[in-house]
């Protein structure tokens, strides 16, 4: 049990390390940007009738000539104090612009996640099952294509077929336009997030797949599959018996680790499908010199991402007999 | 009158095809022209050094061979020839495997199971009991998974797979390697006494002491090729034994000397 405490503190103290590496990345990025905030988020004409007063007003809130380092501690100072500071573009506080662009997000993501996870393995398992076979080509050759296909790409491909062409879909947007929020229908929400989430899907899956088939064939060329045909199990018992268990492991890892690619297409897919998500705010924060709202975002993103991994090395800990009974002794 | 060999072996040659570049292939021959007869009741070992090819005889037998691989030769079992459809009936029944390791055993499930084969029935409960006790295993160890088996234990659960169906031909794949003398001895009385109540065992070994304390008969292997077959006892004197190569082992066992064995000729082959 001490040995699990301990493994789990270690993983903890190397999630805030990490984060904290990410968030001086994300901040020295934004700093070596040649985006000028104002130029990027007032119009050239505006700010050529500006008096200097209201120039040096605005340089100040955008925080233009400060020093970045400067800027960076105070952000942390904020933050440790469960401050994320305020949007500079919505001008509203971080953490609710966060709030409610996860909300949105979570929807496509969550739904990617699971059916990418659930499809991909299945597929995974049935193309590792019968390789070589005509089945496995076609499962393999469509993972590779989608693999290699660009996610926005491919989103905008759907987005001609489905929304322009076949009238399916909505074209974009997260809610109808011009409607009032408070009669905003969940199947006006949902009408509006499949297609985005189908897209975010499919170029999760491939990924899923080849790595399961990958370990599905690693499992049914081992020893104990030998052993296990040499004692007359069939194809179904062992699969049964011995594919399944010790091909969950390895799915589990591969499940949580998608977190992050799913992370990083729907910030694609967003914009593509201009769905009011994180993915799509982060692209205005970071063009709009927004540093909170960027920080704020990278760090959350980030932490979620972590998680993810945490908890996998977690599940590990309780499936796997080796580090279970390992770590009690 | 004859009896009827459990196993008949003829001829049997296994190779490979590899790739030597993009377009050519080569055929590499691991074992050539080997014969073989195991009776009821009889323990019969082959002896062979490091990479000569004896796991993959034992695979061959089951029809568990590399997809690269090829094999030709006759096999017959009690006297019906035994093809990969006969032989696909009868593995894990009446003709079993004692693999090489505990890397056969599934790293992820516990022993109990894989002993009886993942069949949960109160018969097959009672008949795993009644094996682990035969070998002096607890009743714990049926909990326990792979990585928590000493090697000594391991050993007796590997042979413990092959007895739950009282089979008639076992083939057992370097039964005793790195344990001690006593034990490997012990293993090996397990191996008598299945082919006692009628089985035919056929213990594959690179120890040629053991071999000879341990079967009836020895066939000594070399490069994939039979050199010597002689009963166990003809190992007592070098004089009964016929190829060079079988002398030279004989001579670098301990009693006898302990001479290391000297590469030996092409032709001696
Ligand atoms: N799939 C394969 N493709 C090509 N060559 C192979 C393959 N499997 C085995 N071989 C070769 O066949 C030879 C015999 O292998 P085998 O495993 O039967 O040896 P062995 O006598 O059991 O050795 P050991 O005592 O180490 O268990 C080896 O030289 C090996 O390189
Ligand atoms: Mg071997």
């Amino acid at each position: 049990m001490n040995k699990l405490m301990v493994y789990m503190f270690k993983n903890f103290i190397r999630m805030l390390l990490l984060l904290l590496f990410v968030s001086i990345t994300a901040f020295i990025l934004v700093s070596l940007s040649p985006i000028d905030p104002l130029q990027a988020n007032i119009s050239q004409t505006a700010l050529g009738s500006l008096s200097q007063e209201q120039i040096d007003k605005l340089e100040m809130y955008w925080g233009v000539n400060e020093a970045p380092i400067e800027r960076y501690l105070a952000w942390v100072r904020a933050f440790l104090h469960g401050d994320m500071g305020t949007s500079l573009l919505y001008r509203q506080s971080v953490a609710s612009v966060i709030m409610q662009k996860l909300s949105n997000s979570l929807m496509l993501m969550v739904f990617a996640w699971i059916i990418s996870g659930g499809i991909g393995f299945f597929l995974g398992i049935l193309s590792g099952m019968n390789r070589g076979k005509i089945i496995d080509k076609l499962i393999k050759g469509y993972a590779l294509l989608t693999a290699s296909a660009p996610t926005f790409w491919l989103a905008l491909l759907f987005l001609l077929v489905f929304s322009v062409w076949l009238g399916l879909f909505p074209i974009g947007l997260s809610v109808p336009i011009g409607m009032d929020a408070a009669s905003v229908s969940l199947s006006d929400r949902l009408q509006h997030a499949i297609l985005p989430a189908v897209t975010l899907s499919i170029t999760g899956i491939s990924n899923i797949v080849l790595h399961t088939r990958e370990k599905m064939i690693d499992v049914l060329e081992s020893e104990y599959v030998l052993f296990a045909v040499a004692r007359g199990e069939k194809r179904w018992e062992i699969f049964r018996h011995h594919g399944l268990r010790n091909i969950l492991l390895p799915a589990i890892t591969l499940q949580f680790a998608s977190i992050s690619e799913i992370f990083g297409g729907s910030i694609l897919v967003e914009q593509v499908f201009s769905y009011p998500g994180l993915g799509q705010a982060v692209v205005t924060a970071g063009l709009g010199g927004d540093i909170p709202l960027l920080l704020g975002i990278t760090v959350i993103s980030a932490a979620i991402v972590f998680a993810g991994n945490f908890i996998a090395d977690i599940l590990y800990g309780i499936v796997d007999p080796r580090i279970r009974k390992g770590a009690r002794s | 009158m004859d009896r009827i060999p459990i196993l008949d072996i003829q001829n049997l040659s296994v190779s490979f095809s590899q790739y030597v570049d993009m377009f050519r292939k080569n055929d590499l021959q691991v074992i050539k022209d080997l014969n073989l007869k195991l009776f009821e009741g009889e323990v019969v070992a082959v002896v062979g050094a490091s990479g000569s090819g004896k796991s993959l005889l034992a695979h061959a037998i089951l029809g568990i061979l590399p997809y690269n691989a090829s094999f030709s030769g006759r096999m017959s079992y009690c006297g019906e020839p035994l093809t990969q459809m006969r032989i696909e009936q009868l593995r894990g029944k009446e003709i079993v495997l004692v693999p090489q390791s505990v890397s056969y055993l599934d790293p992820l499930m516990k022993v109990g199971f894989q002993i009886r084969k993942s069949v949960n029935d109160k018969r097959s409960k009672e008949k795993m009991l009644q094996t682990l006790n035969r070998y002096g295993l607890g009743e714990e160890v049926e909990k326990l998974y792979p990585f928590e088996l000493s090697g000594g234990m391991a050993r007796r659960v590997l042979i413990s797979t092959a007895v739950m169906d009282s089979p008639r031909l076992v083939i057992a794949d370097e039964p005793t390697p790195g344990i001690h003398i006593d034990a490997a001895k012990q293993v090996l009385g397990h191996f008598r006494k299945i082919a006692d109540d009628g089985a035919a065992v056929l213990i594959i070994t690179h120890d040629l002491e053991l071999a000879i304390e341990a079967a009836d008969r020895v066939v000594v292997f070399y490069a994939g090729m039979t050199l010597e077959e002689a009963q166990a006892s003809d190992f007592s004197d070098e004089s009964k034994l016929s190829h060079p190569y079988t002398r030279a082992l004989w001579r670098a066992m301990p009693q006898n000397g302990f001479r290391a064995i000297e590469s030996i000729k092409e032709a001696d082959l």
